[in-house]
């Protein structure tokens, strides 16, 4: 188990966002959380990389547990993230932005830098190569020097990956990571994910609205409703779950979960979503 | 229309409010260009120009020109009114300006009169036609206009300043007896003032076409050749300058040693400390207790003294920093602003006067001594400071370039994405905090031995505001925008000591100038100048999108 959540309980003030959730995520695999809006799965990334603290229970990263944790120290052990909504350095450049992400393993000294010795060069060289071949990977070769706010919608959030994957992370998570594209981005994006975890054995949780890709990648999908997991499974026992379905109907095609919802009244195992 | 009326008669009241403070009639004797412009008809002129500016901005037809034209027209017309008052009523009781000789001024001596209103009327609508056309010319045009109108203008007002430094041939030629620049004169500084940037920004042209051709070789030759220029200039100043030049270049040099620390700090990691002048008064109380036999505490030489100075500076910086560095936004700016008063009452206390001197501050601070020769004078304090702000520069340039200046950038755009990217935020901010306070203290220090004296009054509010305004002036964020904003804002204002009176009034005119034509400041820095456009770009396209969302929804 590379992650791994316990009873995990977030409030804020009278709204609980995520009330004992249990989650375990193995390694080398994309899982994905889904459900409505507002059901606490930011939060429970927020959570995760230690920008909330829960009010209860415990977060473990290979066992240990990363629960109090700052927000750097969680990211040097190896979890890097994206926003739902893009947050790149906007008015720094597209290797800036990468070299940004490789802080952690940038090492020299405040001397080093003021005197530009060898070790400073060596780094800096060393980190700038990285920092291509990460572009090279998601495409971006030749943008290096544009400023990230010029790219274009897919390119930014294939910029934000690239800088959370400098980081090294052993887990990554996306949050909404194709929200607002259009089909042939959303279609490059699914092979970007898949190329993570088979070529990189990257482990993947996943916040996903479009479930065409949720449906389509997913090793195991856990679904979150008023911040409880209301199911977890396989994307086809998911899909075919009652419980999820109703969550849905629930709350009307507004969900963003239009799919399910268009399907739903072929399903046969589908119980009457009024009664 | 109503907009041309509008900005009419705002400019109307700016003018009449010029002309009763007394602005007018007091630089109606100082020459600008020969016998025929004086520096109140300058002003009164600026302010028509922005007036026809304002009302043809974002105006895209020749409504845009007819409009800046009659607001000027407005303006003159005021002008007229306000000498007919001025002559027809008494107000000198209210304003002691309000005199005939203000009517004699605004009506060229000829009287209140149907051919004075008529030149008025001509003037300002012409001079509004003028304003309005810059604002048609497109926005690097605009800029060396603006900026070659602003520098004869300056060069102008400088003549007694610069006087003494150019050789009398040029000196003959360029200016006029009178005050002021001479006709020719006028047109050579105009012309250049031109020029030079027009060659520049062709220059520039060149090697954005010829990019890659151009081999790094030239480009690295012509850089190095502007730097040992620059070292010339900045080494060989004391000679050709004179004492009082020497004077002023020395606390230019202090404010451009505290503006790169406080750049490191607002500039580079976005903290906005209020407070600096606690660095400063750090440094040169450290430096007096050290030296000065007055206290007796220490009597160490000024280079023992320099290096512990700064470094109680920086002990200082993390010691306040510490707690303060977990705020955010503006509580950080109220707690600094909190210590630099604190510092300021401490060492104005009577409980700590035997240990820093109270309210009438310490004498006889150490001056620096090399071999058998001491340094005393402001032509030789000129070359410490020279070489203080040096190693300023350099510092932030290096740190800039490094991990550790992009783990200040990273924390300036969003703190909470560098968190995500594993920088510790409170030790990223303590060393920018650190080194930026030891060049306050660095400052402080030099300035202590300098004016061999500190008294509490030096350290007031006053000071943190000028570096922080010197920053913005400059362009925050931008090494070369430290020095032109210390320039501009500690060195002209010392330089034209006869605008003291106006000194406020001329603030506000440059801040509101600024913010029209210069934005991101004189000089700034390349990400903020992006950060700016792409702001109003973003509006642009935000207002397009909205309009096409309409219409979208209305199919
Ligand atoms: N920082 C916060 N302060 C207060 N309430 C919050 C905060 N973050 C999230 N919430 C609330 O918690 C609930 C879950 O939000 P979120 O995790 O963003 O949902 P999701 O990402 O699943 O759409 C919502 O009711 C939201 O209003
Ligand atoms: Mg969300």
């Amino acid at each position: 188990m590379l992650l791994e959540a316990r009873k995990v309980t977030k409030r804020f003030g009278g709204v609980v966002a995520l009330s004992d959730l249990d989650l375990q995520v193995e390694e080398q695999t994309i899982h994905s959380i889904i459900g409505p809006n507002g059901a606490g799965k930011t939060t429970f990334f927020n959570c995760v990389t230690g920008f909330l603290v829960p009010d209860e229970g415990e977060i473990l990263l290979d066992s240990q547990p990363i629960t109090g944790l700052r927000p750097d120290q969680i990211a040097r052990l190896g979890i890097a993230r994206t926003y739902q909504t893009i947050r790149l350095f906007r008015f720094l450049t597209v290797l800036d932005n990468v070299l940004i992400g490789l802080h952690p393993h940038v090492h020299y000294g405040i001397l080093d830098a003021v005197i530009r010795s060898r070790r400073y060069h060596r780094s800096e060289r060393a980190a700038a190569r990285e920092a291509r071949e990460l572009l090279r990977y998601l495409g971006l070769a030749g943008k290096e020097f544009v400023v990230a706010n010029n790219l274009s919608y897919g390119d930014q959030r294939r910029l934000e990956i690239a800088r959370a994957l400098a980081l090294r992370p052993r887990l990554l998570l996306l949050d909404e990571p194709t929200a607002g594209m259009n089909p042939y981005e959303t279609g490059q994006m699914i092979t970007l994910i898949r190329r993570l975890r088979d070529e990189r054995g990257m482990t993947i949780l996943l916040i996903e609205h479009d479930m065409k890709v949720v449906m389509n990648i997913s090793d195991l999908v856990t679904v979150l409703d008023f911040g409880e997991k209301i199911a977890e499974g396989k994307p086809a026992e998911v899909q075919a779950n009652p419980l999820v379905i109703e969550a849905y109907l629930g709350r009307g095609a507004a969900s963003g979960l239009g799919t399910i919802a268009a399907q739903a009244p072929r399903d046969e195992s589908m119980p009457n979503a009024s009664s | 229309m109503r907009r041309a009326l509008t900005f009419g008669l705002i400019g109307s009241i700016v003018a009449w409010h010029l002309s009763l403070v007394g602005l007018v009639a007091a630089f109606a004797e100082r020459w600008l260009i020969g016998q025929s412009l004086t520096f109140s008809y300058v002003v009164l002129l600026a302010l028509i120009l922005l007036v026809g500016y304002l009302t043809a901005r974002r105006v895209s037809d020749w409504t845009g020109l007819a409009g800046a034209a009659l607001a000027g027209l407005v303006v003159g017309l005021a002008l007229w009114i306000l000498a007919l008052i001025v002559t027809e009523v008494n107000l000198r009781d209210a304003f002691v300006a309000a005199s005939p000789s203000l009517a004699q001024i605004l009506t060229f001596d000829r009287g209140v009169s149907v051919p004075s209103l008529a030149i008025l009327l001509l003037i300002g609508a012409a001079t509004g036609l003028i304003g309005g056309g810059i604002a048609w010319i497109p926005a690097t045009g605009r800029r060396i206009v603006i900026g070659a109108l602003s520098v004869t203008v300056l060069v102008g007002l400088l003549r007694d300043v610069l006087g003494p430094v150019l050789p009398p041939f040029l000196m003959r030629f360029l200016f006029s007896p009178g005050g002021g620049l001479s006709l020719p004169g006028a047109v050579i500084v105009l012309g250049l003032a031109i020029a030079i940037p027009v060659m520049r920004s062709g220059l520039r042209m060149q090697r954005v076409r010829q990019k890659g051709v151009l081999p790094a070789r030239v480009l690295r030759r012509r850089r190095l050749a502007l730097r040992a220029l620059g070292v010339v200039f900045f080494v060989s100043f004391p000679l050709w300058a004179k004492l009082f030049l020497s004077n002023v270049a020395d606390f230019v040099g202090l404010y451009i040693l505290m503006g790169l620390g406080l750049n490191l700090v607002l500039g580079f990691a976005g903290l906005l400390d209020l407070g600096y002048v606690a660095f400063f008064a750090i440094g040169a109380y450290s430096m007096a207790v050290l030296t000065s036999p007055e206290l007796g505490a220490f009597t160490l030489g000024f280079w023992t003294a320099l290096p512990i100075a700064v470094a109680i500076t920086v002990f200082s910086g993390i010691l306040i920093g510490l707690p303060v560095l977990r705020m955010r936004g503006d509580y950080l700016a109220i707690a600094t602003l909190g210590f630099g008063e604190i510092v300021r009452l401490l060492v104005l206390s009577d409980w700590l006067k035997p240990h820093l001197g109270g309210a009438q501050g310490v004498t006889r601070i150490a001056r620096p001594v090399l071999g058998p020769f001491v340094i005393d004078r402001p032509q030789e304090y000129y070359y410490l400071i020279l070489i203080g702000c040096g190693l300023g520069w350099f510092l932030s340039v290096r740190l800039r370039d490094s991990r550790i200046g992009r783990a200040w950038m990273a924390i300036r755009e969003d703190e909470d994405v560098a968190q995500a990217m594993g920088i510790n935020r409170v030790t990223a901010k303590l060393l920018a905090f650190a080194t930026g306070a030891s060049m306050g203290g660095l400052s402080g220090a030099l300035f202590a031995s300098l004016v061999n004296s500190v008294i509490p009054q030096s350290f007031s509010l006053l000071v943190s505001i000028n570096v922080v305004a010197l920053l913005v002036l400059g362009g925050i964020g931008s090494l070369p925008g430290v020095l032109v904003g210390a320039l501009a804002l500690v060195g002209l204002p010392e330089l034209l000591r006869e605008f003291q009176e106006y000194r406020l009034l001329v603030y506000g005119a440059v801040l509101i100038a600024m913010m029209i034509f210069r934005p991101a400041g004189l000089w700034p820095e390349e990400t903020r100048v992006r950060e700016l456009e792409e702001a109003a770009e973003e509006a642009r396209e935000t207002a397009r999108t909205g309009v096409v969302a309409a219409s979208q929804d209305g199919v």
